[in-house]
């Protein structure tokens, strides 16, 4: 690899695991500083690689660097290390020089403080995300600003404010114990299930930045699923969810970067691989004695990964939204489970049970309707179209509902 | 929501019959929850009981005054007794001769 591919690779493979072990060695109250020391790492590695060659190890050069980056601080600087020092939360020896384990086990466990530190719900869920996406996922400001599709002034202060509430409630960098850590976990779940979504329903027209979410969020998970203490069922099934979900990633959008609705997906190029990895998390999923959020829409997707047996398939789906919803309602599920209903019971049933909905404000609302309608009364599907195309605020969205509009208007004129 | 009927019988019917009677309530059950209108499940309960009386008195049966019993009760979020009439309107017990006895519920304050 030249330096030129060789730098943003390393970047986003090393910068998350040198950051983690060094918040973890300086503190909560210190990220934005390790950051910083990470970075000026790597700035020093464009230099000097472009001037004497890229070392024989570059990884280990860069920890090298930034391990000496941080001693060196914590030694000249008086100031910092009578605030600091005193506060470090990790080895000092008797010399008081301060030891920074890179070994892959520290990077691991690191990495898996780090993450319950940053899922801390005292700060809100945007900024979990996006610390999540700085601090365990080597994503740069700009990455994290195009994915929210905002500006880099908003995510800095974003960040910034959630490292001062971390600051200010001493959040530690540790894992949960055995008794806190279903609860604790929670929040974590949340944050990679929003993460994932990000990636998955987002309205970013960026392909590829989308899918890269998508990854890290599976990347973490897993990440959760190595470790004993956090490998638990919820963490599984939401494994599950995410393989069985991002199997359809290359049959939901064409060439154009638009969206295939799941109908009129190749199945074909659905993937075979991630759907076997899905049902092995969900089969690891299925022990103790609590079903999470996560295990029905698991089984829920897993059931949408099967082609044959339509019937007791949208049967199961319908049931299984049925539990969903007893356990936890949303009104995406609710919409869910409503065109489940279409397919087993008919489209006349579902319509009178999606108008008890009253989601009027949303536009999947009158999707599903438009959708429902299209069989019975054209002239009605239109008008739920065209009022799900004034709600949709994503292009393609829009763009869905009036290939949509235009099909039934023709065949209204005939 | 208190559900109100005969006892149905053995709780084990056939498997087939089980199944198709549970459809119906997790149908309308999940068609509540939908509506977002859906508080609790509640539980179900079985046939079995005893009630006991002052002085120590103890009759079979969980029965009041006639040959009815409490099958299960379920808690609902409504405006009104008229939208939680509603709610009820297509409770499956209506269709094997219940009937559904809908009751407000008022918060105590601990």
């Amino acid at each position: 690899m030249q330096e030129k591919e060789l730098i943003p690779y390393l970047y986003r493979t090393e910068f998350r695991k040198i950051t983690a072990v060094l918040c973890r060695s300086l503190g909560i109250e210190h990220i934005s500083i390790a950051e910083d020391l990470v970075g000026d790492t790597f700035l020093l590695a464009a230099e000097t690689w472009g001037l004497k060659g890229i070392p024989q190890n570059p990884a280990a050069w860069l920890y090298t660097v930034a391990k000496n980056k941080a001693k060196d601080l914590l030694k000249r600087n008086t100031l910092f290390s009578q605030k600091i020092s005193p506060q470090i939360q990790y080895a000092v020896d008797d010399k008081h020089e301060i030891e920074i384990d890179l070994s892959a086990k520290n990077i691991q466990d690191s990495q898996l403080q780090m993450m319950f530190a940053i899922c801390y719900p005292g700060i809100p869920s945007e900024a979990q995300i996006g610390l999540s996406l700085r601090i365990l996922c080597s994503f740069s400001i700009d990455e994290i600003a195009d994915a929210f599709l905002t500006n880099k002034e908003t995510i800095n202060k974003r960040l910034y404010r959630a490292k001062e509430k971390l600051k200010q409630d001493n959040v530690q960098i540790e894992l949960p114990s055995e008794k806190e850590i279903d609860k604790r976990i929670e929040n974590v779940l949340t944050t990679l299930y929003l993460l994932f979504n990000e990636g998955y329903y987002s309205s970013n027209n960026n392909a590829v930045l989308r899918k890269d979410l998508c990854v890290e969020a599976m990347r973490l998970t897993h990440m959760l699923t190595e470790n004993e203490t956090t490998n638990k069922p919820a963490v599984n099934a939401l494994l599950a969810l995410m393989c069985f979900h991002a199997s359809r990633f290359e049959a939901r959008i064409d060439s154009n970067g638009e969206l295939i609705l799941y109908e009129d997906q190749d199945t074909s190029l659905w993937n075979r691989e991630l759907i076997i990895q899905g049902e092995r998390y969900l089969n690891k999923a299925s022990t103790g004695n609590y079903l999470s959020k996560y295990h029905w829409e698991a089984a829920i997707a897993y059931w949408h990964t099967t082609t044959n047996n339509e019937g007791q398939k949208w049967e199961k789906i319908l049931s299984l939204y049925n539990q969903l919803l007893m356990t936890e309602y949303s009104p995406i599920a609710a919409l869910n489970r409503t065109y489940a209903l279409s397919k087993v019971y008919g489209n006349e049933e579902a319509i009178i049970e999606a108008e008890k909905l009253k989601l009027d404000n949303n536009h999947l609302y009158h999707c599903l309707l438009g959708e429902l309608y299209s069989d019975i009364d054209l002239e009605k599907a239109i008008e739920h179209l065209q009022q799900a195309l004034k709600l949709s605020r994503v292009a393609a969205d829009k763009k869905v509902i009036k290939n949509k509009i235009s099909k039934l208007g023709k065949l209204k004129n005939v | 929501m208190i559900y109100r009927s005969e006892p149905m019988g053995e709780i084990k019917l056939t498997a087939e019959g089980n199944l198709e009677v549970s459809k119906e309530w997790e149908n309308w059950m999940g068609g509540v929850a939908a509506q977002n209108k859906l508080v609790s499940p509640g539980m179900r309960l079985g046939n079995e009981g005893r009630t006991l009386k002052p002085g120590n008195i103890i009759t079979n049966g969980p029965y009041a005054e006639v040959k009815e019993i409490i099958g299960g009760l379920s808690i609902f979020r409504a405006e009104s007794l008229e939208e939680a009439l509603e709610l009820a309107n297509n409770c499956p017990i209506l269709n094997v001769g219940g009937n559904v006895e809908i009751r407000d519920i008022i918060q105590m304050n601990g």
